[in-house]
């Protein structure tokens, strides 16, 4: 047993942890050859850290010796830290024995930039390839496109990975320059552009020859931190809108950011990392990618900051009364889906079961609806809108008074989407 | 007359009592498996029936029309739950779903049929998180085993999962409460009972000489991965409820 295994495991993953993505979902590889091994579809938690998060996969760095010197990050070369690096064998041995005993669903390799950004994609490609062909291994691969790799090696990650991400970190460009000067906006998308284009070209081409491999089929994801740059929640949720749209993204992640540094251009240690603003980012991106929101409905010129005490659904539809209210009987699903207290799943009953007949009060209750919130913006049998014209304000100051704790108070750790 | 059926315990002995109640347009007062200590009041005959498969196709094939395939999948969850009185709830619901009506099991607004839709999502979820919580570890002999006591009866849920996802490996993963497993010997599935209690000190023994290795350091990951400026105990705790800790090793390894 040596000891050297275990510290570079301390390190690698100490370091690879501030990236917030443990999906293993959107990819179903099959184990057709009789290996080791599939994808599930909807990604699976082997075990949750205490601090609530999910632990899908073995995320790790490959080194966290770096060339660059971002101010936010851990690795940064003028940090003074302990580096190490693995070894390719040492990565799939341990990618293998924690998937063969059920840890993890598979493997997120990262790593820090050593000598170029070729030669370390280069690395990283290697060990996703060793891992397919070699161990016939067919679990979740997700490996990070490093800024500026040339395209012939950021395909051969396509062919192996089931994900590839490249980090944009910092919203906006100006954040970007003042905190990574060794980095630029556009060595990001270079790749994700090619990523993009190449995704759908083999899905166009599988259509008519079904033996095409797969290409990164569980698509590309970003992060973003927040807190860090001073940047608005209009700018996130904008640059969220604009990376779906145009690169196909399949998710934004939103990493509130862990103060790990005294340097002045940044929020000190020991301040409270963001998670209130984190978690309404995120309900914010379920709006985008899942009620049929558009990003200038939740944060605009006038309203560039989220709230904190309410989510950004029912935010909207305080700001927005003249919809309302909507007649759960017979208003098409986007309109229902966009009730507050009504989730994608009531909605979706509300539609089904309304054929058997017009829903009442108590219908609504017994699939799922938040009656407490959504009574403010609905009509029913037997329920007319007694609410209407009260204000927004009114309305806001009635479900805090009837909610739990945890719309009120900021910092709170207890959150939920919806 | 009321009746009280007493059947074997299995899926299809249920449905066939279900053939029965229709067929012989019989009142039930309960359904009891034959291994319970069988009650029954003053005004009531019990009747024991006899599987029959002939019955069992006869029932799901109407089943099929009027529910498809997903909603017999929904009774059998049911039946895995082995909650008190599932039987009547079963038996209940195919008498309802086979009146004329359209798709009669996404009625929400029906209790039967919403208390079926519950019961559902509490299987399906302990089904996932057996899939995400067993732990296997490796035996000298090359065997990944791994035990639990789930809280429903979901062996027969993960089967196909871990054939297709471990074909290259031989495991057994076994039922302490229910005192069954379920064993892949690279070829086929067979349900095995063990004929005495689990020695769990026999077990270590019996560990390949990696294992604790890998298992130290799998603890050692999780300890790493944890951000604790973030730390939220309450979420940790709702995420990975505490009966399952006994099982995972990154929770109970020192
Ligand atoms: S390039 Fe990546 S690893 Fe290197 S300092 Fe910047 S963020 Fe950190």
């Amino acid at each position: 047993m040596s000891d050297r295994i275990f510290q570079k495991l301390n390190i690698l993953a100490d370091a690879a942890k501030y990236d917030v993505s443990c999906s293993s979902s959107g990819s179903n590889r099959a184990n057709k050859n009789k290996g080791l091994g599939n994808a599930n579809q909807g990604g699976i938690c082997h075990s949750y850290t205490e601090d609530g998060r999910c632990v899908s996969l073995l995320k790790i760095l490959l080194t966290n010796h770096c060339i660059y010197d971002c101010a936010y990050c851990v690795s940064r070369k003028s940090n003074d830290i302990e580096r190490a690096a693995f070894t390719v064998q040492e990565v799939v041995d341990l990618t293998i024995n924690f998937y063969r005993r059920n840890y993890i669903e598979g493997l997120f390799l990262s790593s820090g930039i050593f000598k170029n950004a070729d030669y370390t994609m280069e690395r990283l490609v290697s060990i996703a390839k060793k891992l397919r062909l070699e161990h016939k291994f067919n679990g979740y691969i997700h490996l990070k496109t490093i800024p500026g790799a040339s395209d012939e090696l950021v395909h051969q990650a396509g062919l192996y990975a089931d994900r590839l991400s490249i980090n944009l970190e910092i919203p906006t460009k100006e954040g970007l320059k003042l905190l990574a000067p060794d980095k630029n906006r556009e060595d990001m998308i270079v790749p994700m552009r090619y990523l993009k284009n190449e995704i759908i070209r083999t899905n166009e081409e599988r259509k008519i020859i079904k033996s095409t491999p797969t290409f990164a089929p569980a698509g590309q994801s970003t992060q973003m931190i927040i807190g860090a740059s001073g940047e608005s929640d209009k700018h996130i949720i904008q640059t969220a809108q604009h990376f779906y749209k145009n690169f196909n993204l399949k998710r934004v992640y939103y990493s509130g950011y862990v103060p790990i540094s005294y340097d002045k251009r940044l929020p000190e240690i020991g301040s409270a990392v963001p998670m209130v603003r984190e978690n309404r980012l995120y309900q914010s991106d379920w709006l985008l990618r899942f009620y049929g929101f558009n990003a200038d409905e939740i944060v605009n010129d006038t309203h560039p900051l989220l709230d904190l005490d309410i989510d950004p659904k029912l935010s909207w539809a305080l700001r927005n009364q003249h919809v309302f209210p909507i007649d759960i009987n017979k208003a098409d699903y986007n309109a229902v889906v966009r009730i507050p207290g009504i989730g994608v799943q009531s909605a979706k009953k509300i539609i089904m079961a309304r054929r058997f007949g017009p829903l009442r009060i108590e219908n609504l209750q017994k699939l799922g609806v938040a009656i407490n919130r959504a009574k403010y913006f609905i009509t029913c049998l037997g329920f007319q809108q007694i609410y209407a014209d009260k204000s927004g304000a009114n309305i806001k100051q009635y479900i805090l008074a009837q909610s739990t704790s945890k719309y009120i108070k900021n910092n709170t750790q207890q959150l939920t989407l919806f | 007359m009321l009746k009280t059926l007493i059947y074997d315990g299995t899926w299809p002995g249920l449905i066939t009592c279900v053939f029965c109640s229709f067929e012989y347009k019989w009142q039930i007062e309960t359904i009891q498996q034959n291994n319970q200590n069988i009650q029954s009041g003053l005004f009531v005959t019990s009747e024991t029936v006899i599987t029959d498969d002939v019955k069992v196709k006869r029932v799901l094939l109407g089943l099929e029309k009027k529910i498809g395939i997903q909603g017999i999948k929904e009774l059998y969850y049911v039946f895995l739950s082995e909650l008190k009185n599932m039987e009547l709830l079963i038996l209940r619901s195919i008498v309802y779903y086979f009146k004329p009506n359209n798709k009669p099991n996404l009625n929400y607004a029906n209790d039967d049929i919403l208390q079926i839709k519950k019961i559902v999502k509490s299987v399906s979820r302990e089904r996932h998180r057996v899939k995400a919580f067993v732990r296997f570890q490796k035996m000298k002999d090359g065997l990944y085993f791994a035990n639990l006591e789930p809280d429903f009866n979901v062996l027969p849920l993960i089967v196909n999962f871990f054939k297709d996802r471990y074909a290259d490996q031989k495991w057994l993963i076994y039922d302490l409460k229910r005192n069954y497993g379920i064993y892949y010997d690279l070829e086929q599935i067979t349900e095995v009972k063990f004929s005495h209690t689990l020695d769990k000190n026999h077990v270590s023994i019996q560990l390949d000489d990696d294992e604790l290795h890998y298992s130290y350091l799998w603890k050692n990951y999780f300890d790493a991965v944890n951000i604790k400026e973030r730390k939220n105990t309450k979420l940790h705790v709702k995420s990975l409820p505490k009966r399952y800790w006994k099982y995972l090793n990154e929770k109970k390894l020192l």
